[in-house]
């Protein structure tokens, strides 16, 4: 069991007991609770991965793992941490659990389709850990062809039927959201009054249902030529590589935006709250995650200014690439305008949102550079791409992750985080992802390419930094691991609005009950409108 | 030079000078706008720190203004970035037409490279200072990527394709040769250096060493071991198209198409030789496929391209074409 509280009033953690309850609920807090376990799990496998690699790559002959293993250690690294924790991270937990709950309704559209959902993603989950059991893969967690379905010897099928698997609770999990939003706001609740985490939700949820499909045909054809010897990608049997960059970026670009646009959603609440501030042009930042959605799927082919794409197309992607940096940057200027005049105080969702900002700035302007032709030439398949895209997914998704389970935690648990030792995590986070980080970029520019398990002496001072600063960052990330764990038996009883938040997640009871409201909300105001916490008061 | 102490990789082509110039550029804008906005973030956050619990700040309403401000600038200086970008791209795809041809094969885990005159290496490339220099480029197995970063290019190298790239070096020195795309275990080791040499000294090494024939005689004697001459004749009209001066010219296909007589017609044509048949004649032809290597099929086309010319540096192929010699340089120049 999860908490063993002492209130009287009975919750959606204490109205069932025992395994079963558990495991067939069909309440989407329960079943949030349920991903956010599965997701720990695969953060911190990934993480295991991510410290091997660091400490092999802390010399520059490949001395510690073989470089078979190291090229598995890289791929696992990739595959568990954007299929299995970036996919489904803010959206499967912190979405499932405050989606009904920011727009007054009960639970999901569709409650036992969130629950198979949840099934789907353990079995993909189940087949990677599978392949990783028996040999692990190779192929990096791109698949490029021909190497994937032609010349690597491990467990690619079995790998890719598992990303293909847990595809489908992606989108299911998109379709869920989608309808609910549209059908099931409370009364009042009109667009425009939505939190702007619902908008980027739906936003995302648009490019799930829409994106995921192209990724699970293009696996299924790596298996096909892999497994049947259908002449799909391989030239020896008449097939085209290129094809296959093409459909595997085609929605793993969008998939940069099903990682990122949850975060965006929780960093304009968090904003919002520690500010005691509307967020300013509420509208512009709505409209950018949607703006954000659509431009997702036309970029794609800035990941193959090398691959021998036509030169043309590559100038089209590229001008299309600068687009949808204008409405990521549209969020970061409003985000800053917000704090103007406002009464800003530091708990630590605050610190992440901090946190989030300023390495979003970083890279989405790395991300500028590589939308740059001539540069993206050069630095393409060196550490810049790989420092660009952790300060995106990691410095970005990672931050606004854990500021949203640290701001909704009294919400999930009814138990308050320790607020000191969460300060500090949320520091020693912030300066490791840096001290990792940072020295990428450099060396990236420098010419140290990717996937390298050994590398020419003359980078090593950047690899000595990057693995010093992982080593802070794995601390910084087991520290809130210890006192989130601990906080659920000893934490301060969480009272019903902490933050004095005015989001309807907030009006109902810590943990709330197991409909969430006891009556409809009616909602008569606008979203972040502070003044109704005066007005509750009085009345 | 203290490599630790170094902050822009080697410079040794005309086209890094202007990337680099580029990335200047986009490092300014970089620093301005984080600089920008971290600043305001901190000014903001201490100024604006909630003094007591009560306090109420006053609502402000977004600024339309502020958002077309904030929307248009950004834009216009990216657009800056992409026109820029593009114009050092577009340099960096078009080799100039006098630039020497030198030929890479990529697999796993090597670099092979193959010079006109015949010298071969393996992770290395010798060139001379000051000449633009084409890689023709193709893979044996999977993809990789030729990665120079002192000339700032890379490309990927593809299996049954064959991409170019270019550099004009202007430093002598050894550079860095990297594979850029992974490609399987020992990627990693996929690495070597290039050389860049006084002309001089270039052509001392050209003479020295086991290079013997050039690439198109070492073509002309697989011709004949694979007997492509008995139909592919030059002397009279043989079953085959002759194949002399063929090279750069349009064909006309059974079809009714026509096919730009280029590397990749005459790989498919010796690999997959049904796929495009020239008008007026049958198809007989067998596939190559499986006998000829990627290294093969480069000295095959060599030797083909030899054949339109007016005096064939290797030799060979100028004995065995009496015929059409005046007609062959017109069409090769076209």
């Amino acid at each position: 069991m999860i908490t063993a509280t002492v209130e009287t009033r009975e919750n959606y953690l204490t109205h069932e007991y025992g395994v079963k309850s558990w495991l067939l609920t069909q309440d989407h807090k329960r079943i949030a609770l349920l991903y956010l376990g599965a997701i720990s799990f695969f953060f911190f496998l990934g993480g295991i991965f991510a410290t091997v690699i660091r400490l092999e790559l802390l010399t520059p002959p490949g001395d510690l793992v073989s470089a078979q293993t190291y090229n598995k250690l890289f791929s696992l690294h990739g595959i568990i941490m954007v299929f299995l924790f970036l996919v489904p991270s803010i959206p499967a937990t912190l979405g499932n659990f405050l989606v009904p709950m920011m727009i007054g309704a009960k639970d999901l559209a569709f409650p036992k389709l969130n629950l198979l959902s949840w099934y789907i993603f353990m079995v993909g989950g189940a087949f990677v850990l599978y392949a990783m059991l028996v040999g692990g893969v190779d192929t990096g967690w791109t698949f490029y062809v021909p190497f994937s379905t032609s010349y690597a010897n491990t467990y690619v099928i079995m790998t890719g039927l598992g990303i293909f698997i847990a595809g489908f609770s992606s989108i299911l999990t998109g379709l869920n959201f989608i309808v609910t939003i549209h059908r099931m706001r409370a009364p009042g609740l009109t667009w425009f009054r939505l939190p702007l985490f619902i908008w980027s939700m739906y936003a995302t949820s648009i490019i799930q249902v829409l994106g995921t499909p192209v990724i699970a045909v293009t696996l299924l054809l790596v298996v096909l030529e892999r497994g049947f010897h259908l002449g799909i990608f391989d030239p020896a049997l008449g097939g085209d590589p290129v094809l296959f960059q093409h459909l595997f970026w085609f929605y793993s670009h969008p998939a940069v935006y099903i990682m990122v646009l949850p975060g965006m959603g929780v960093i304009s609440e968090i904003v919002s709250v520690y500010s005691r501030k509307k967020v300013f042009g509420y509208k512009f930042v709505a409209f950018s995650s949607v703006a954000i959605a659509i431009l997702s799927f036309l970029v794609w082919g800035h990941h193959m200014f090398v691959s021998s794409q036509s030169v043309y197309a590559s100038m089209v992607f590229s001008f299309l690439s600068f687009l949808v940096a204008v409405p990521s940057a549209i969020k970061v200027f409003n985000w800053t305008a917000t704090l103007y005049k406002s009464s800003i105080s530091y708990h630590t969702p605050m610190l992440y949102a901090f946190g989030f900002i300023g390495l979003f700035t970083i890279g989405g302007l790395t991300g500028t550079f590589l939308a740059t032709l001539g540069f993206d030439v050069h630095v393409t398949d060196t550490y810049f791409v790989v420092a660009h895209f952790h300060y995106i997914m990691v410095g970005g998704t990672m931050m606004a992750y854990l500021g949203g389970l640290h701001y909704w935690w009294p919400k999930m648990t009814g138990r308050m985080y320790p607020e000191l030792w969460a300060r500090l995590s949320a520091l020693v986070i912030f300066l490791g992802f840096n001290l990792t980080f940072f020295p990428q970029f450099i060396m990236g520019y420098l010419v140290m390419p990717r996937r390298y398990h050994a590398y020419p002496g003359e980078f090593q001072v950047y690899h000595v930094l990057s693995t010093a600063g992982a080593s802070v960052l794995a601390v910084g990330y087991l520290i809130p691991a210890v006192y989130l764990i601990w906080s659920l038996r000893y934490g301060n009883l969480a009272p019903d609005n902490p933050w004095e938040a005015s989001g309807l997640e907030w009006q109902t009871t810590s943990p709330p009950p197991p409909e969430n409201f006891d009556i409809t909300p009616v909602v008569n105001h606008e979203a972040y409108d502070y003044s109704i916490l005066e007005e509750m008061k009085v009345g | 030079m203290n490599p630790s102490l170094q902050l822009v990789p080697e410079q040794a082509s005309a086209t890094a000078v202007h990337l680099d110039h580029l990335t200047l550029y986009l490092l300014i804008i970089a620093a301005i706008f984080s600089t920008l906005i971290f600043a305001l973030i901190f000014f903001f956050a201490i100024k604006y720190r909630r003094r007591s619990n009560h306090e109420r700040p006053v609502e402000v309403h977004g600024a339309l203004t502020l958002e077309i401000i904030w929307t248009v600038v950004p834009f216009i200086l990216m657009m800056v970035m992409f026109v820029w970008g593009v114009n050092v791209f577009f340099e960096m795809s078009r080799p100039p037409d006098d630039a020497m041809n030198v030929y890479v094969v990529g697999k796993q885990w090597m670099w092979k490279t193959q010079h006109l005159e015949g010298q071969r290496e393996i992770n290395e490339l010798h060139v001379p200072l000051g000449r633009p220099v084409k890689l023709t480029m193709t893979s044996e197995d999977v993809i990789h990527s030729f990665y120079m970063p002192a000339f700032r290019v890379k490309f990927d190298v593809l299996p049954g394709k064959y991409t170019t790239a270019w550099f004009n070096p202007t430093k002598a020195g050894k550079y860095h040769l990297f594979c850029a795309e992974y490609c399987g275990t020992l990627h990693s080791g996929m690495i070597g250096w290039i050389y860049v040499m006084e002309p001089a000294e270039y052509e001392r090494w050209l003479a020295g060493g086991p290079g013997g024939e050039s690439l198109a005689s070492r073509g002309e004697q697989l011709f004949q071991y694979l007997a492509c001459a008995n139909c592919h004749r030059t002397d009279k009209p043989g079953r085959c198209p002759n194949l002399q001066g063929v090279f750069g010219t349009q064909e006309r296909l059974t079809t009714g198409e026509t096919v730009k007589v280029d590397e990749a017609y005459l790989r498919e044509s010796i690999l997959n030789p049904s796929a495009k048949i020239v008008a007026g004649y049958q198809n007989i032809m067998p596939s190559f496929q499986g006998q000829v290597t990627e290294e093969d099929l480069l000295q095959l086309m060599e030797y083909i391209k030899s054949l339109g010319k007016p005096t064939a540096a290797g030799g060979g192929a100028a004995a065995s074409a009496p015929a059409g010699r005046g007609a062959a340089p017109a069409r090769k120049n076209r």
